[in-house]
C-alpha cells in the first residue's frame, strides 16, 4: 500500500517565538527551523508500517519555500523513498494547503495518508480535516493507534476523556497525535542516502490551485504576562494564604 | 443573519462547554443582530434537547435525531452542519476534540477558511486567537461569507439558563458508509472533569512515577479536584493523555490550580495562566512556573504532599 505523509516546516519547538515590534507578525528572521513534531510521528508511523510490511511506498510532501526541503531531506533519511515539494514564498492557509494535498492525493492515489494533527506555528489543527472532506475521504484524527485490517483500518483517537475506536474505509485519511509513537533519530548514512532520493517540485499553480484566502492578519503581540506572586515557606503558610487571602479554598 | 452552534453531548448529557459557545455567539450576534440556533445531532436527544432550549440567548434549538449521529462521527456530521450553513453566517463548535473533529471539514465543504479557538470577539468578523502555543496573540478578520470557527470554551463565561427556545425535528436523510464507531474507553472517575473543575492539582515530571500520582488523590478527594498532568509527565509514560494540561493538551482556567512537580514548560503554562489562583510546588527554585504562581512552595513534593493532604 502506497502512503502518502505530509510534513511541515516550522520553528524549532524548543525556540521561544517573539512577536516583531510593529505587531506584524511574530519575528523568524535567524531563527532555527526544524521539521513540526506532530509530522515528525507522522513520517515515524509511515517508517513503521513500512518495516511490518504493511506500505510498500512512502512519498513526503511538503508545501513552502526553499528551504523546507530541508524537511523533505529528514522526511527521506528517517525512511520516505521519495518526496514532492509544492514550492511557494506565500504563506498558505489550510485551506488552501488542503486543496493542494487534494490534488497530489488525485495523482498518487494513495491508500493512506498521514499529517500532523496540528503544526505548532499556527496551530489550527485544520489541514487533515479539510483534505479528507475535499477528497471525500474518512478522517481518523488524533490518532494514537492504527490496526490495519484488509480495506480497513482501526483508528484509535485521542478524545476528551479517554480514547474512541472508529473503523475507516481505506483509502482514509488520518491526523496524528503524541502517543502514535516515538519517533526514531535520522542515522548518519541514511542522511547521506538521502541527498540521492527524488524530490519532484511544482507550484501551486502548476497545479492549478488558488490559494487565496478570505483571511487577514491584522496584528500579532505577545500575551498578556502574569505577574509572579510570593513565596510561602511552608504547607501552614500555605494554606492559611489560600484560605484568607486567596479564598480559593475553605 | 444568523448563527448555528454545534451542541456538544457525552452519555445523555448536554455538555457544559455548549453554555461557553452560546456566550460567545451572543457576542457576535450583539454586533449583527441575529438568531442563534443550536444543533442537536444524535439519538434519543429529548432530555438533551430540553436542557438545550434553556440557554439563555438560544433562538432554536434544531434535533437531527438519528443514530447515524450517535457518536458525532465527522464524516456525517460535518455532511449535516454543511447542508443546513446556506442559511447562516456563522458556525461556531467548542475547540473540543469533537468540534475541532467536524468543523474544518464544514469548512473545506464550503470553500471558506476555519478560524480555530478564538478567545475574543472583536467584532462579527475579527477575532482573536494564540498561535505558536499561545506565545503571540493573532488578531484576525474574516471576510468569508461564512465564519466558521471553535471557540476556546474557558475564554467566555458560560450563558445562564432560564430561556425558553424552540425545539425543531430536521426531517433529514442521513448516511454514512465511510466511518463506523468501534468503541470508546471513557477514563472512569468520580472525580470531576479537569476542564470545568473548580479546582485542578496536576502533576509534573517530578512526580517520578504514575504511582506517585496516588499522592494527589487525598488532597484532591479533599478540594473535590480533578486531577491533571503535564506534558512531560505524560511523555514520560506516567499518565494517560487526557489528563495532559497545556497547549496539546487541555486548556483549563479553574478557581484554583496547583501545580506539583511542574517546571512550568511554555506549553503548559499555555493551558493553565487563566486560572484564577494559581500554586506552585517544586523543588527547583528557579523553575519557571514560580514567574505565575500567585504563591510557590520551594520543597520537595514527597514531603510537602502529605503535609497538605493532613493541613486541609
Amino acid at each position: 500500500m502506497k502512503v502518502l505523509v505530509a510534513v511541515k516546516r516550522v520553528i524549532d519547538y524548543n525556540v521561544k517565538v517573539r512577536v516583531k515590534s510593529d505587531f506584524s507578525d511574530v519575528d523568524l528572521s535567524n531563527t532555527k527551523m526544524a521539521l513540526n513534531p506532530f509530522c515528525e510521528i507522522a513520517v515515524e508511523e509511515a517508517v513503521r508500517l513500512k518495516e511490518k510490511g504493511i506500505a510498500s511506498e512512502i512519498i513526503a510532501v511538503t508545501i513552502g519555500p526553499k528551504a523546507a526541503q530541508e524537511q523533505l531531506r529528514t522526511a527521506l533519511a528517517l525512511g520516505a523513498d521519495r518526496a514532492i515539494h509544492i514550492e511557494s514564498d506565500q504563506p498558505i492557509e489550510s485551506l488552501g494547503t488542503a486543496k493542494i494535498l487534494t490534488q497530489i492525493v488525485k495523482q498518487e492515489q494513495p491508500s493512506l495518508v498521514i499529517l500532523g494533527k496540528q503544526a505548532i506555528d499556527t496551530d489550527n489543527n485544520q489541514t487533515g480535516q479539510m483534505l479528507a472532506a475535499l477528497s471525500d475521504l474518512p478522517q481518523g484524527t488524533f490518532a494514537s493507534d492504527l490496526t490495519f485490517d484488509n480495506d480497513k483500518v482501526l483508528v484509535t483517537r485521542e478524545i476528551d476523556g479517554g480514547l474512541q475506536t472508529v473503523e475507516l474505509m481505506l483509502p482514509a485519511i488520518v491526523t496524528t497525535d503524541l502517543r502514535l509513537n516515538e519517533p526514531r533519530y535520522a542515522k548518519l548514512p541514511d542522511i547521506m542516502k538521502a541527498k540521492k532520493k527524488p524530490i519532484d517540485i511544482t507550484t501551486p499553480a502548476d497545479l492549478g490551485i488558488d490559494i487565496s484566502t478570505g483571511l487577514k492578519l491584522l496584528k500579532v503581540e505577545p500575551p498578556v504576562e502574569r505577574k509572579a506572586g510570593v513565596r510561602v515557606s511552608s504547607v501552614d503558610e500555605l494554606v492559611d494564604k489560600l484560605k484568607h487571602e486567596a479564598k480559593a479554598i475553605s | 443573519m444568523s448563527i448555528l452552534v454545534l451542541a456538544e453531548h457525552h452519555e445523555g448529557i448536554l455538555s457544559s462547554n455548549t453554555a461557553n459557545v452560546v456566550a460567545a455567539a451572543r457576542q457576535i450576534a450583539k454586533e449583527i443582530g441575529g438568531d442563534i440556533d443550536l444543533l442537536v445531532a444524535g439519538e434519543g436527544m429529548n432530555a438533551i434537547a430540553e436542557a438545550a432550549a434553556k440557554l439563555n440567548g438560544v433562538t432554536k434549538v434544531l434535533v437531527a435525531d438519528n443514530e447515524v449521529f450517535r457518536h458525532l462521527l465527522a464524516e456525517p456530521t460535518a455532511a449535516l452542519i454543511t447542508d443546513l450553513a446556506g442559511d447562516y453566517t456563522h458556525v461556531l463548535a467548542a475547540a473540543t476534540t469533537i468540534g475541532k473533529n467536524v468543523l474544518p471539514r464544514v469548512a473545506a465543504l464550503r470553500n471558506v477558511t476555519q478560524i480555530s479557538e478564538i478567545i475574543s470577539v472583536e467584532s462579527e468578523n475579527i477575532f482573536k486567537r494564540p498561535i505558536y502555543a499561545g506565545n503571540a496573540i493573532a488578531t484576525v478578520q474574516s471576510d468569508e461569507i461564512l465564519k466558521v470557527i471553535t471557540v476556546r470554551a474557558t475564554s467566555f463565561d458560560a450563558v445562564d439558563e432560564g430561556g425558553n427556545a424552540t425545539v425543531e425535528a430536521l426531517d433529514i436523510f442521513a448516511e454514512n458508509n465511510q466511518s463506523a464507531f468501534v468503541q470508546e474507553t471513557l477514563a472512569k472517575s468520580d472525580r470531576p472533569d479537569v476542564s470545568s473543575a473548580r479546582v485542578v492539582i496536576s502533576g509534573g515530571r517530578g512526580m517520578g512515577s504514575g504511582e506517585n500520582f496516588k499522592l494527589l488523590d487525598g488532597i484532591a478527594d479533599k478540594l473535590g479536584a480533578a486531577i491533571g498532568a503535564s506534558r512531560a509527565a505524560v511523555d514520560a509514560g506516567f499518565v494517560p493523555n487526557d489528563m495532559q494540561v497545556g497547549q496539546t493538551g487541555k486548556i483549563v482556567a479553574p478557581e484554583l490550580y496547583i501545580a506539583v512537580g511542574i517546571s512550568g514548560a511554555i506549553q503548559h503554562l499555555a493551558g493553565m495562566k487563566d486560572s484564577k489562583v494559581i500554586v506552585a510546588i517544586n523543588k527547583d527554585e528557579e523553575a519557571p512556573i514560580f514567574q505565575v504562581a500567585d504563591y510557590g512552595l520551594v520543597g520537595d513534593l514527597f514531603e510537602e504532599l502529605p503535609a497538605l493532604e493532613k493541613q486541609l
